[in-house]
């Protein structure tokens, strides 16, 4: 079951930007690309734990900022010859809000226990 | 007797209704209400009236002769005041009282008018009808007009009236025009458009106060504090739905007057249709839903099935020379991807978005001959999986060609400069070639264009190639990233000669393939547009590394390091104190001297960032840009203060050179050294540049590293004087900052162009040298400052957007 909770207005994270989350279970990264689309995804690099809110976000792909890995945004998996995936939460606008599926988040914990 | 139906407004919508009535046999008897005094004419057709392009005549819909021929009472010029449900009967602005059987709104909507100090003072107006339309007509030629809203109608408000020789001025919120239906890349080439017709856009603008003599309107007051003269203001900035006798009537009513299927009002004896209405959530603002909300009404009065769907809606400007077109959805959504085209010879921008194989939304600028094709794909949701690698070619294409990489160059108009340092024009080259010199050694020979510091020898070749065709073959070079076929130098030499001043400006001249670049492109374009137009382009730190945008460097397990400048590697027993305060404060687990005689505190967490910031800066001290390509230290040993050798004060030199460059972005690190006498304690001479002092002056050297390659300087100059020696390091950071590639440290850039190229730039010719430094010191009356105090108000930026630990522990 989804259950969509309010985290912030998206203008608090800039267009081609992102901004982190915190959850009982680790940080999640909140990304905005250019077309005002948002994505939700681990904050965790799959290579050496690199933040990935703190990367450079280009089209629908944001580049970890330690060592260059590409993941997609929209399924998490690294790009091109790098291997490895990080968790993807749905993640939508409205009325100019980021509304984040919290009900994931949780079944994450679930999961981890 | 048949029955009565009343109808509110005699807009676009209603007009319709009314046809679709009669043309269906329907004998009702019919009274149209009209607050206008004028029956049914196509508003849409305004802006060509305004542009002077057609006649109020030739716009209207139904004239006197129709509305007798069809049998339809006409009370135009009449309100209609108030509605009794209970009773059946309506009420007109003179007192009349009739009775209804059916009633049907059409009462459009209303402009909305910001309510800005002044929005009351006479000629400030909206643009909805005739009346707005004749006062911007009546404004003579040199009359100066500002328009608010740079959306679909003020942008043709501002062309028509340009058209007739007005001064327009477009002031819009937003980044870039028309953000609803276009994406930055083709809001930049209607700007671009618009601005080639003499209007001034000022984009990202806010308004404060609309400013007045003697109850008329004076001038545009924006936040910024500029004035904008005008004679009329416009205000297009969006309208809202025309509810209220709706509301006053007691019918349910939300941002519209509340519809179902049918076109029924929660009244069921009571129909609206057109700008009023609120379907499902939607409201409307063009023309086509109109329609077919006006064809369900007259159905559902037949007493006949029928039901309004909402579909897929496309937007063009009614500009001429201004060819865009936009439609469906192209952003939001998981699961999307982008097929983008660019064409800068034909100043063609096409962008499809596509999902599982079906296009979902479009934005066109130059070439819009295709898209009622496009349209129809998004419409038919036709699976396009067969022909998607053309597809955004257009129907003539499928199957056909590829982008021809030598287009944006074939764009360049004759007079556009390839050679900057010669000031060759892409037309001498033409020449040249047409003469004989079919190679770049003879274009060098005949033009001297890349004779000088070669850097646009890459462009000199791409101009051979588009004149030789398959008889000049370009040798292959590394071009910037994946996202053009041009190298750092093309890029460079276009964005100075065709004045590009922004990113989206560079995609589209030079032909980007993504929509918006990559991790390389990005940073790189960043330096070369704020280097190169300081006043015309703003810093985008979402296109810089994490440590430029943090201005902090960023470790390997996510904190950061802060290093607080030590002009000159001097410091005070307060500051190292401030530091030792700080550093117990926010529990920093290493404190560590740099190679730059610097104090580095490393492991700060990002979130205290903005806090150790603040108590760096109450101290007095600023951040120290140790992250950044840009200047880092100025080494420098003790000089004449203390040493027994020292010949000047080199730390006195040192902390002038860097209050001076501070802040100055470069193409990679910059960091210099100062050392009092040829023993050379600072190391100055493996420094990008190094000052050597001796007895009669200065000796200036560039081009020395300690990195992955170990260079020893080697000189440029010597000058007598402090002052001097001051000039020339700003002006070689200055050639250096103008013409180095991304990423290129002094002696890369030196290798490349030459150490006597540089010499003749800024030891022999003075004039160079003060236009350099001229350059340099308008750059740094923006980029001098420090970003910690700038970050610190916005600290709230550097903590998590939200936590929802508590949430998701339940
Ligand atoms: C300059 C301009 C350019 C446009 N260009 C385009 C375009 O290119 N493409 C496109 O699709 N759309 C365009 N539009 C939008 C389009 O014109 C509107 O969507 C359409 O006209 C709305 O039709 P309507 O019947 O709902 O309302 P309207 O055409 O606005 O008619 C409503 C009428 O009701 C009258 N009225 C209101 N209250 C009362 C009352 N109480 N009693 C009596 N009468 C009343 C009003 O005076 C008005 O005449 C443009 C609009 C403008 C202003
Ligand atoms: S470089 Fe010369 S002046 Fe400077 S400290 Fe060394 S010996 Fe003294
Ligand atoms: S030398 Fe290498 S390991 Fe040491 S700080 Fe520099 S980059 Fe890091
Ligand atoms: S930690 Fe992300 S690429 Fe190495």
């Amino acid at each position: 079951m989804t259950q969509w909770i309010d985290v912030a207005p998206l203008d608090d994270v800039p267009a081609r930007g992102a901004r982190m989350l915190k959850t009982a279970h680790g940080c999640v990264a909140v990304f905005r690309t250019a077309d005002d689309e948002v994505f939700a995804l681990d904050n965790t690099c799959p290579h050496k734990q690199g933040p990935l809110a703190e990367g450079i976000v280009h089209g629908k792909s944001v580049t970890c900022p330690l060592h260059n890995w590409v993941f997609s945004l929209e399924t998490g998996m690294a790009q091109g010859q790098d291997v490895g995936q990080v968790a993807t939460y749905p993640a939508r606008v409205d009325a100019g809000r980021i509304l984040i599926d919290a009900a994931q988040l949780t079944g994450r914990a679930v999961a981890a226990e | 007797m048949s029955d009565h139906l009343i109808i509110i407004g005699a807009g676009m919508a209603t007009g319709r209704a009314i046809e679709d009535l009669r043309s269906a046999g329907s004998d009702i008897k019919i009274t149209l209400f009209n607050a206008e005094p004028r029956g049914n004419y196509n508003r849409i057709m305004l802006s060509p009236v305004l542009a002077g392009d057609k006649t109020y005549e030739e716009i209207v819909t139904h004239d006197d002769a129709w509305y007798a021929e069809h049998d339809v009472t006409c009370r135009f010029g009449e309100k209609v005041d108030a509605i009794d449900r209970e009773a059946k009967t309506i009420t007109a602005a003179n007192g009349d009282v009739l009775s209804y059987d059916k009633l049907m709104f059409g009462t459009g909507s209303n402009p909305f008018m910001i309510p800005l100090p002044g929005h009351d003072l006479d000629g400030v107006i909206a643009y909805r009808d005739l009346e707005d339309t004749q006062k911007m007509m009546d404004l003579g030629p040199d009359n100066k007009c500002v328009v608010i809203g740079g959306g679909l109608l003020g942008l043709e408000a501002a062309a028509g009236m340009a058209a007739r020789g007005v001064d327009v001025t477009v002031i819009h919120i937003m980044g870039h025009l028309m953000e609803r239906q276009l994406d930055e890349a083709a809001g930049y080439l209607l700007r671009k458009a618009l601005v080639d017709k003499g209007i001034t856009v000022k984009c990202s603008a806010n308004s404060k106060e609309i400013l007045g003599e003697n109850g008329k309107v004076r001038a545009l007051l924006l936040d910024d504090g500029t004035e904008l003269p005008c004679d009329l203001l416009v205000m297009a900035v969006g309208i809202r739905p025309n509810v209220k006798l709706a509301q006053d009537a007691g019918l349910a009513v939300g941002k519209g007057i509340h519809v179902d299927d049918q076109m029924v009002t929660s009244d069921p004896d009571i129909l609206a249709v057109g700008e009023c209405v609120e379907h499902n959530g939607a409201i409307f603002g063009l023309v086509a839903p109109l329609y077919d909300q006006a064809k369900v009404a007259a159905k559902t009065l037949l007493g006949e099935d029928a039901t309004f769907v909402q579909k897929e809606l496309s937007t063009k400007l009614k500009v001429t020379g201004c060819d865009l077109f936009s439609a469906g959805d192209f952003a939001e959504g998981e699961g999307r991807e982008d097929i983008v085209f660019r064409d800068p010879a034909r100043g063609v921008y096409r962008r499809l978005v596509i999902e599982n194989n079906v296009i979902v939304g479009a934005v066109m600028y130059g070439d819009t001959a295709d898209s009622n094709w496009f349209f129809g794909l998004i419409k038919d949701k036709t699976d396009i999986a067969d022909m998607r690698e053309t597809v955004i070619f257009g129907p003539a294409f499928q199957g056909g060609a590829a982008v021809d990489p030598l287009s944006a160059v074939a764009a360049l108009p004759r007079d556009a400069e390839i050679c900057g340092c010669n000031g060759i024009c892409k037309g001498e080259i033409e020449d040249a070639i047409a003469a004989g010199s079919t190679d770049l050694v003879g274009i060098k020979a005949t033009t001297k264009a890349s004779a000088s510091c070669g850097t646009c020898t890459g462009l000199v070749e791409q101009v051979l190639a588009v004149t030789l065709g398959d008889d000049f073959v370009i040798p292959a070079a590394a071009t910037v990233c994946g996202c053009t076929d041009m190298t750092h130098e093309d890029v460079r030499r276009m964005i100075k000669s065709q004045k590009l001043t922004s990113m989206n400006a560079v995609w589209q001249e030079c032909g980007w393939k993504t929509v918006d670049g990559c991790p390389t492109c990005r940073p790189a374009l960043n330096f070369y547009l704020l280097a190169d137009w300081p006043l015309e382009y703003k810093d985008d730190p979402q296109s810089r590394f994490i440590n430029e945008r943090k201005h902090a460097n960023i470790q390997k397990d996510g904190t950061f390091s802060v290093v607080p400048r030590m002009w000159g590697g001097i410091t005070t027993p307060d500051e190292l104190r401030a530091i030792a305060d700080a550093a117990d404060k926010y529990m920093v687990p290493t404190v560590k001297v740099t190679g730059g005689q610097r104090i580095d505190l490393l492991g700060v967490k990002g979130e205290d960032l903005p806090g150790i910031w603040k108590d760096l800066n109450d101290a007095g001290m600023v951040s120290g840009y140790a992250y950044s390509k840009g200047l880092r230290t100025v080494k420098t040993c003790v000089g004449t203060d203390h040493c027994r050798f020292g010949t000047q004060d080199s730390t006195g030199l040192g902390i002038k050179l860097e209050k001076t460059l501070h802040g100055a972005w470069t193409p990679h690190k910059l960091k210099l050294g100062v050392s009092g006498c040829p023993r050379n304690c600072a190391e100055a001479t493996c420094k990008d540049i190094g000052v050597i002092c001796v007895d009669s002056g200065y000796q200036i050297s560039i081009g020395g590293a300690a990195g992955m390659d170990v260079k020893e300087t080697e000189l440029l100059v010597q000058v007598p004087t402090e002052d001097e020696a001051i000039l020339v390091i700003k002006a070689v950071s200055q050639l250096y900052r103008e013409q180095a590639k991304y990423l290129d440290r002094i002696y890369k850039w030196m290798a490349k162009v030459g150490l006597d190229w540089i010499k003749e730039q800024i030891v022999d010719d003075l004039d160079n040298r003060a236009a350099l430094v001229d350059r340099f010191e308008l750059s740094q009356t923006i980029y001098r400052h420090d970003p910690w105090a700038e970050h610190v108000k916005k600290a709230e930026t550097y903590q998590p957007l939200a936590n929802l630990s508590l949430e998701a522990a339940e």
